[in-house]
């Protein structure tokens, strides 16, 4: 059933992505077709998760492809919250074909079937891997609405004639939301670093690149706010910051989980 | 009953022509009572483009004749510019009218609304009221499945558009305006009207400054002031006559530390221009002259008239179902004939059986199934042919069939 639920998922994101790059050339109906393609895709996905946690015999995401399927679960389901509003739609275009990229890795390293089992407690891992991931979700979804802010913000500068044709959402609201969501998704992080911390010290083990690598993830969104807040940080500055911090979340989830899992 | 319109509108007769045949509401009333007489309908519709005269009457030559007569007396000169269509290419005209589609500025907003007015001031019957209740529909279809409408078709509210691309609702933000001519004060209500507020105006003459603030709100400042108050602002709009810069890059370079990030975007409507265009190049700060904004409004009406491509298409088939149902119209008479006569006759036959009350009742249900059945077929077939112009035949065919003769 999860490999039956798996490819109309894939095919729901894949079919959003290609319709919100027709959204940019001419809104209309290309946009009314990616948003659907994304709500079904996103219900599909979670009736695999679903199947998933029903036939597991413990946490069902604890592996690197599983942790990337939830991961992408947890980033369309954020996008919803705002991707569904005319003036969002085009954040699809950043966000989308990173889910359909992600979502196939997830396959590729077995994180869509229902054979994974873990050695760690539940509690841990919901603790653990859940806040992180919902951390780095929401980091993935502030990058979306960044870069959406460089590209309206270059458009302004100049002068794009088809400004007022295709429309994105306001820079101030853009800055605006991505502050948000990384005022959300950090202390989520904080949270799911700690219970890691905590289950270091308690049971032993060794720091590996991994756990160096979120911190340096934290300390980045942790002085973006910062900076923000007291320093009054808006706009292209604040935009490329949080793309850094995106780039280590990248690093993160695709280059070193590996170790991280292994270990 | 056939539907008659004969009017003027900016495509053919120029403004003089057109203004000396313009209605307010209280004529437009008056003479769509006078027009409508005691069994017909009128509706006025009587805007700065056009002035036009809806008619549905039995006699379609008669109501053209009297709708020319009125349109005559307000301006004789006006005989050449008439044009008279009637039916389904009346019908055509006002739902593209209503959509926009034949106005000056494709899918412009506000002549649905002086539709509905002239609607309401209108001696509307059966057939005028369906009609204009289709052409509101498909005018508010036009504008919510396309995006005819959304784009602004002026340096004002192009301005202000932009604005709203930097900000966000203006709703709160404040407007610091310099020079105090006409083109300044249409984008000044371009931003007043989306919810911006007037913080400060500055003018050369004090006087000019103050009556603006009067009718807008603000601060007026003598013009020395504007580059200490650019901290306070969201917006800066510019419309001065003088021939050097009023503000300078340095000048708002000086208050980007204060302004903590805040972006300030600038409207430059002079010519020659106020604002130094450096300035753009400072983060955080969006400066358009009026090339800008006038490439910009280029691009959007283009826009709108690809739009109304498809809002055309969109118009045609709500034109296409008015032409049905006044199609229909033509053979409900012999069905509602029909009916009765078979009607009539079912409960004739009751009578005369003399039932009991049992009897009767269960008689009454299944002769009034056999005669629904029975009739279905013909009603549906007699509407599809009334919808494909065969209607006039088929209902006389039916009269002839089933002597309905005397209660045409």
């Amino acid at each position: 059933l999860a490999e039956f639920l798996f490819w109309p998922a894939l095919l729901a994101y894949g079919e959003a992505a290609v319709a919100y790059f027709g959204e940019a050339r001419q809104p209309g109906r290309a946009g009314w077709a990616a948003t659907w393609g994304v709500r079904i895709g996103w219900l599909v996905q979670t009736a695999l998760l679903g199947v998933q946690a029903a036939r597991s015999d413990g946490f069902p995401w604890s592996t690197w492809g599983g942790s990337l399927n939830l991961f992408v679960w947890l980033v369309v389901g954020a996008y919803l919250i705002w991707g569904c509003r005319p003036r969002y739609r085009l954040l699809g275009l950043a966000v989308l074909p990173l889910a359909v990229v992600l979502f196939a890795l997830a396959r590729i390293g077995g994180g869509t079937g229902t054979e994974g089992q873990s050695h760690y407690s539940n509690l841990f891992l919901v603790l653990h891997v859940g806040l992180v991931l919902a951390a780095f979700a929401g980091f993935t979804l502030a990058a979306g609405l960044s870069a959406l802010y460089l590209w309206q913000e270059r458009r302004l500068k100049r002068h794009e004639r088809s400004i007022l044709r295709v429309r994105a959402p306001a820079l101030a609201k853009l800055d605006d939301v991505a502050a948000r969501t990384i005022a959300f998704a950090l202390p989520a992080l904080t949270f799911g670093i700690a219970v890691g911390i905590v289950r270091l010290e308690d049971r032993g083990g060794g720091y590996d690149a991994l756990m160096a690598v979120t911190v340096l993830t934290w300390a980045v969104y942790a002085g973006y706010l910062a900076l923000r807040h007291f320093a009054g940080w808006r706009g292209r500055r604040a935009a490329y910051l949080v793309l850094a911090g995106f780039a280590l979340v990248v690093v993160v989830r695709l280059a070193l989980p590996v170790t991280h899992f292994a270990a | 009953m056939s539907v008659v319109l004969v009017g003027i509108s900016h495509h053919q007769a120029p403004v003089e022509l057109r203004e000396r045949a313009a209605l307010d509401p209280e004529r437009a009333r008056e003479l769509a009572r006078r027009l409508a007489g005691e069994r017909g309908e009128a509706v006025c519709l009587s805007t700065c483009n056009r002035t036009e005269l809806y008619l549905a009457e039995d006699s379609p030559d008669e109501a053209e004749r009297k709708a020319e007569a009125a349109l005559l007396a307000l301006e004789e000169e006006l005989g050449p510019s008439l044009y008279r269509l009637r039916d389904e290419a009346a019908a055509l005209h006002l739902f593209r009218v209503a959509a926009g589609l034949d106005s000056m500025v494709p899918g412009e907003g506000e002549i649905l609304g002086q539709v509905r007015g002239a609607h309401h001031l209108g001696a509307t019957g059966p057939i005028l009221d369906r009609l204009f209740r289709d052409a509101l529909h498909a005018g508010k279809k036009a504008r919510t499945e396309t995006a005819i409408g959304e784009s602004p078709a002026s340096v004002s509210s192009a301005a202000a558009a932009l604005a709203e691309q930097v900000f966000g609702e203006l709703g709160g933000r404040s407007v610091l305006v310099v020079g105090a001519g006409e083109a300044g004060e249409l984008a000044i209500k371009s931003l007043a009207a989306r919810g911006a507020v007037i913080a400060f105006v500055a003018n050369r003459t004090p006087e000019r400054a103050q009556e603006l603030t009067r009718r807008y709100g603000g601060t007026p400042l003598s013009l020395d002031r504007v580059a200490g108050n650019l901290e306070h602002v969201d917006v800066v709009l510019s419309s001065t006559s003088s021939p050097d810069w009023m503000l300078s890059r340095a000048e708002v370079e000086r208050t980007l530390h204060a302004r903590r990030g805040r972006p300030l975007f600038l409207i430059d409507l002079a010519v020659p221009r106020d604002l130094d265009p450096a300035i753009h190049e400072l983060d955080g700060c969006y400066l358009y002259d009026i090339d800008d904004l006038e490439a910009v409004v280029a691009e959007t009406l283009a826009g709108r008239r690809r739009e109304a491509e498809r809002a055309e298409s969109i118009v045609d088939a709500e034109a296409e179902r008015f032409r049905e149902w006044q199609a229909s119209l033509d053979v409900v008479p012999a069905i509602a004939s029909l009916r009765a006569r078979a009607e009539e006759i079912r409960t004739a036959e009751l009578d005369r059986a003399k039932l009991s009350g049992a009897e009767r009742r269960a008689a009454e249900s299944v002769t009034a199934a056999v005669l629904n059945k029975l009739l279905h077929l013909p009603t549906i077939r007699m509407k599809q042919a009334a919808a494909a112009a065969d209607g006039v035949i088929y209902a006389d065919a039916v009269r002839h069939l089933f002597g309905l003769e005397d209660e045409r």
